[in-house]
């Protein structure tokens, strides 16, 4: 290092650039360094959503592996000895024993598990909170279709090894959730008794699941993940970030902070803030208490038996079915299951399938790299809250236990708001939020138009009250107009240039209609003009 | 379609839609509150009746029937014995306010004294399960683990892992049995009150009851421990999600806001 | 697709910023787009002393970090893992959790707080531009692409000879099956496995608390016993299998509540016994409300009616509990009369 300070004629480069010298000889780091060290981010709280996902899938990670050192992913029956005395003396296998020597013996152990655990919670949340920020901006547009995919698939791979590592120690909370699944891959026609013989090595609950179970939750799904996230990552860098309307901000720019420094402080902060915060809800709030549970046994159950959230909406649908079962030809078809089974995908994927419906009625092939207000968009923006709402719906279906209790509340009438609501309530949504949307662009109209209200009375020469409308500043104008909105497509004539009738194709009219929709006159506000807002400001300066 | 959102802007707006919302929840939470059917008889006051039988013909008899027989408003008390009665009126479950899904605790109408009247005057109409005596409730020196293993067996599958409590059909509920006296659950499980099942000594013996008030007082009682910190009601992941959701994930999009917002500027310039 | 029917891009809006582009105002235009806004400094970009205050903060916060870090690792070696305190208002919490986690928490924001406020305050605040380009390639990239393509499919000949291709494609196809083959052995066949359970004409009920041999006058009417079969151990290696499978519900009820004919027929004066698996997805099910004679399942909510054949009532359930035919054996026990007569648990594709 102090070689680098010694006075040469000659320059001799300092140590730190000869390291960069040797690496780019090979790497190629400058080339690489070039377009990216002051590469443009821009500052705003939602994009940094993201961020919490990705830092604690860090932290899940770094506290996972920690994990692995001490647990131990056997069924083997062993009786416990350790220091928890409402165990003593039980007999449980070595996973569920471990985990209560990481929670009882190892110092920190009990604080790295809570860790984890919260961690786990937070980054499924975070990836539903990022994935709502995306959909609501339209963020999901040309270019950025297929990192929508990698983080939908994210989320759903999220889901599953949070649930295989829930089950994992072997109590009988995760146990029963273990035996459901149990239940529900037995629903599947035709191959369910194969499927689930081979995944529990023969009957439920069998000596393998924890071992099958670990190698899934610690390798194979969080291998797949990484390699996605790093996908995704590699996107954002490559599409650049997208940005909200505003002054200087157009679809061909990126505006904000560079990556060294700023953006590299405060994303590299952040991820200690996440981590701080997170290992303080560890010290203060338990989470999975597995010694208060006590280990798995099949004939063994406790009210209260709940999955983890990010599997609630799943839940709320099994509760809400109806028990159909169909018995034909000596065959069982177990409805009651297996049609939650299916219904859990498609309401999942509901949200995920509409950026391609949405650029299939547009037609719009163009780069989007301005974000959209949601009021601006409607028809997207209710479809987002009618999909919230239908989760929120299965949500309360999933702890329709804990409701009744904590509400004095009948657990039947429950399930039924929740049988009736998973049609209507989604219906409901969609219209009050579009209305909302609707009643907002009038607004927005108004306030280009008209300015906005300063709350300041004044008293015309005629006696006439009149409250002074301010206009608003150029900034605030083009911001506030600066929205593109699209025209409902038509199904052009029905008769070509040569006089041939032809007719439109089914899915043509049906994009046809949906574009309608989305843009007609009665689903869109029209933007103010120019002469609109000319002639208004000439005419009287206040309305 | 354009009139009604231009209402939306009226300043009573926001005032009408609260309304509205108050008043669909309040219906709402009619329509799903276990219905309450008529209100029942009043309450006695009793004067102090030396004898069970007076305060029985007074405060119990209007349900359960002059001789204790029963009718259409409560069940017959022939045979259920003095420590169903003990369990029944110290914890002031009777005498019942008003019939519902299921009849809550309250503080005791009845002294102690006329509650062992009241005992002895029922178990006198047909032998029961009498009150126990306070050495068969002493969880003192029983074993936690196997009580732990039989609460998990015969108790959690209503009351939750560790007592506390959970939901049961149409508005009925198991209790947190987190303030239960040793000798109220011990009653309970001997006489098996109102939708609870009984675990009589034939089939679970004086000795496991015993196990599990220890287990219970150990793991849900005053000096119980929550080694991992707040215990979120004990309920499992409702609430450990509904924790992440609100403070965990409230807590970082507050600090996001804080790291991207623009530092205050200068007021000159 | 094609979309010949419907004339293209003429719905759309015009390209954004095509009508006003220029970043300076128009006069013609009140919307045109103004340009970014002037830079307006911070108090630290103007006062020394504000920046020094801001400086102070920061180091202030990496040395708080340090202090917790120490505090760490204090709290590892000085308290006893076993150790509860008292912290108001949370309750009676490990020690050790307690202070490992805060002072972790604290060393980690610390660090945190003090980067961002550093990055806040003290780096330069102005917003810069930074220009796009189109993510697809140019055409005559793309044309120079597909002409390479072209050139290597040529060179490769995978066209002009059809045999191979196929065969190569036969190849790929066929070498997942042994990826699926080797699966095989994960678990053994099904067979009627979940048809059995140990239950036999002549088995013993043994109550699970005492572990003895149950007596019908053990079972008092209103009460839930929870029993398996003679022979089976906890020690035994397959219990969990088993008794997955043969775990049976006791309750009493007075024999003129029984409405179902066969459930009478089953039982032995009033004693009913019934699996305990529920028959949706396998959960103990076991909520008895002893006055309704209903009882819950706590994962799901199915409901049944144990004195009317245990038939379901409410909630996902798609048939009733299987019940198991009882009687009283020469020495006065309870005993079974045979295995269940269809499978326990939840349903199956062949369970029929």
């Amino acid at each position: 290092m102090s070689t680098a300070t010694t006075t040469d004629s000659q320059r001799k480069a300092p140590a730190g650039e000869r390291v960069a010298d040797w690496a780019d000889g090979r790497l190629g780091i400058y080339s690489l360094a070039k377009s990216n060290m002051r590469k443009i981010f821009p500052d705003h709280w939602s994009f940094m959503l993201g961020e919490i996902c990705l830092y604690s899938f860090i932290i899940i990670i770094l506290t996972g592996v920690y994990l692995t050192l001490f647990f131990h992913p056997s069924m083997n029956e062993v009786v416990y000895h350790g220091p928890y005395v409402p165990m003593q003396g039980v007999p449980m296998s070595e996973a569920f024993a471990s985990t209560l020597d990481i929670s009882f013996d190892v110092r920190g152990g009990l604080l790295i598990r809570q860790i984890h655990h919260w961690s786990a919670l937070i980054f499924v949340a975070a990836m539903v909170v990022h994935m709502m920020r995306v959909f609501f901006t339209g963020a999901f547009r040309k270019p950025r279709e297929v990192n929508w995919i990698f983080g939908f698939l994210l989320l759903v791979l999220g889901m599953f090894t949070g649930f295989t590592g829930y089950s994992l120690p072997d109590d009988l909370l995760s146990g029963t959730g273990v035996r459901f699944m149990e239940g529900a891959i037995l629903s599947v026609p035709i191959v369910g008794t194969y499927l689930s013989f081979f995944l529990f090595g023969g009957e439920f609950p069998g000596g393998d699941f924890v071992a099958r179970f670990y190698s899934i939750h610690i390798l194979l799904l969080p291998g797949i993940m990484m390699g996605l996230l790093v996908a995704h990552l590699i996107l954002v860098f490559y599409h650049k970030h997208t940005q909200y309307a505003g002054p200087g901000k157009t679809n061909n720019n990126v505006v904000g902070m560079p990556l060294l420094p700023v953006y590299m402080a405060k994303a590299g902060g952040f991820f200690f803030l996440v981590f701080g915060v997170i290992a303080a809800i560890a010290a203060l709030a338990s989470i999975n208490p597995i010694w208060a549970l006590g280990p798995y046994r099949p004939d063994h159950v406790s009210t209260g038996a709940q999955p983890d959230w990010y599997m609630g909406m799943p839940e709320g649908l099994i509760r809400a079915m109806p028990g159909w079962e169909i018995n034909l030809w000596g065959h069982t078809l177990v409805l009651g299951v297996f049609i939650p089974l299916l219904l859990f995908p498609l309401v999942l994927g509901a949200i995920a399938v509409w950026p391609f419906i949405e650029s299939w009625v547009t037609g719009d092939k163009r780069e989007h790299h301005l974000l959209d207000r949601p009021r601006n968009v409607p028809t997207r923006t209710a479809f987002g809250v009618a999909w919230i709402a239908e989760y929120i719906v299965l949500l309360i279906g999933g702890g329709n236990d804990m409701f009744a209790q904590y509400f004095h509340l009948s657990i039947n009438n429950i399930t039924w708001f929740v049988r009736i609501g998973f049609f209507v309530v989604p219906v409901l949504a969609f219209i009050a939020t579009k209305r909302i949307c609707l009643g907002l662009q009038r607004r927005d109209h108004d306030k280009v138009l008209h300015g906005r209200e300063t709350g300041i009375i004044k008293r015309l020469p005629h006696g006439e009250f009149v409250e002074v409308h301010e206009p608003l500043p150029q900034a605030k104008l083009h911001t506030l107009t600066s929205h593109e909105q699209y025209q409902p497509i038509e199904l052009g004539p029905t008769v070509d240039e040569n006089g041939v009738e032809r007719k439109p194709k089914a899915m043509e009219k049906l994009r046809a209609k949906l574009s309608k929709g989305f843009y007609a006159e009665n689903n869109q506000i029209p933007k103010p003009t120019v002469e609109e807002y000319k002639e208004i400001q000439s005419g009287h300066g206040h309305h | 379609m354009k009139k009604l959102s231009a209402r939306r802007r009226h300043p009573l707006a926001a005032v009408v839609v609260l309304l509205l919302a108050l008043a669909a929840t309040g219906g709402l939470y009619a329509a799903f509150a276990p219905a309450g059917k008529a209100q029942a008889d009043e309450t006695a006051q009793s004067l102090a009746i030396e004898e069970g039988k007076k305060l029985y013909a007074v405060g119990c008899a209007s349900c359960h029937g002059t001789g204790g027989q029963g009718s259409t408003d409560g069940p017959s008390l022939v045979g259920v014995g003095s420590a169903a009665v003990d369990f029944q009126v110290s914890t002031g479950r009777m005498p019942a306010q008003q019939p519902g899904a299921q009849i809550p605790t309250k503080p005791p109408v009845y002294t102690q004294a006329q509650i062992d009247q009241l005992a002895a005057y029922i178990s006198s109409l047909g032998a029961g399960p009498s009150v126990p005596t306070q050495k068969q409730v002493d969880p003192a020196g029983a074993d936690i683990a196997k009580g732990g293993e039989l609460f998990r067996n015969n108790c959690a599958q209503c009351h939750n892992f560790t007592g506390e409590g959970g939901a049961l059909t149409h508005g009925k509920y198991a209790p947190n049995l987190a303030d239960v006296s040793p000798k109220h659950i011990y009653e309970a499980m001997l006489t098996g009150p109102q939708n609870m099942p009984s675990f009589p000594d034939s089939t679970m013996p004086e000795k496991q009851k015993k196990d599990i008030i220890a287990y219970l007082q150990n793991v849900n009682g005053d000096k119980s421990v929550s080694p991992g910190g707040l215990k979120l009601g004990g309920l499992g992941p409702v609430s450990e999600g509904l924790f992440g959701w609100i403070f965990a994930l409230g807590a970082l999009i507050a600090v996001a806001v804080w790291v991207a917002a623009h530092t205050a500027k200068a007021k000159k310039s | 697709m094609s979309s010949q029917d419907i004339p293209e891009e003429k719905h759309l809006p015009s390209e954004q910023g095509d009508a006003h582009h220029g970043g300076v105002a128009v006069a013609d235009d009140p919307f045109a787009d103004p340009g970014l806004p002037v830079h307006k400094p911070r108090i630290q970009d103007i006062d020394e002393r504000a920046a020094k205050r801001s400086e102070r903060t920061v180091a202030m916060l990496f040395t708080l970090s340090m202090l917790a870090t120490i505090g760490f690792i204090a709290a590892y070696v000085t308290i006893p893992v076993d150790k509860y305190v008292y912290v108001f208002p949370i309750g009676k919490v490990s020690g050790l959790n307690f202070a490992l986690g805060l002072t972790l928490g604290t060393a980690l924001f610390c660090i945190g707080a003090g980067a961002v406020h550093w990055a806040r305050t003290l780096m330069s605040d102005v917003e810069v531009a930074d220009e796009r380009h189109a993510i697809a390639a140019p055409p005559e990239v793309k044309a120079k692409v597909l002409q390479d393509f072209a050139d290597g499919a040529n060179e490769s000949a995978i066209g002009r000879r059809p045999l191979i291709r196929n065969t190569m494609l036969g190849a790929l196809a066929m070498l997942p099956l042994s990826a699926l083959v080797i699966m095989r052995d994960l678990g053994p066949l099904p067979e009627d496995k979940l048809r059995k359970t140990v239950w036999a004409k002549g088995k013993l009920l043994i109550n699970q608390n005492t572990m003895e041999p149950l007596r019908p006058e053990d079972v008092v009417v209103g009460s839930l016993t929870f029993a398996m079969p003679e022979g089976l151990e906890e020690t035994q290696h397959d219990f969990q299998n088993q008794i997955a499978k043969a775990a049976l519900m006791i309750v009493r009820l007075q024999p003129q509540d029984i409405k179902d004919k066969r459930e009478l027929e089953w039982s032995h004066d009033g004693i009913v016994a019934f699996s305990k698996i529920c028959t949706h997805v396998g959960c103990p099910i076991s909520l008895y409300e002893q006055q309704t004679h209903h009882v819950l399942c706590p994962c799901h909510q199915s409901t049944f009616d144990l004195s009317d054949g245990a038939r379901v009532i409410f909630g996902p359930a798609g048939h009733a509990l299987p019940q198991l035919r009882i009687g009283v054996n020469d020495e006065g026990f309870l005993e079974a009369h045979g295995d269940f007569e269809e499978p326990v648990g939840p349903a199956f594709w062949e369970r029929g």
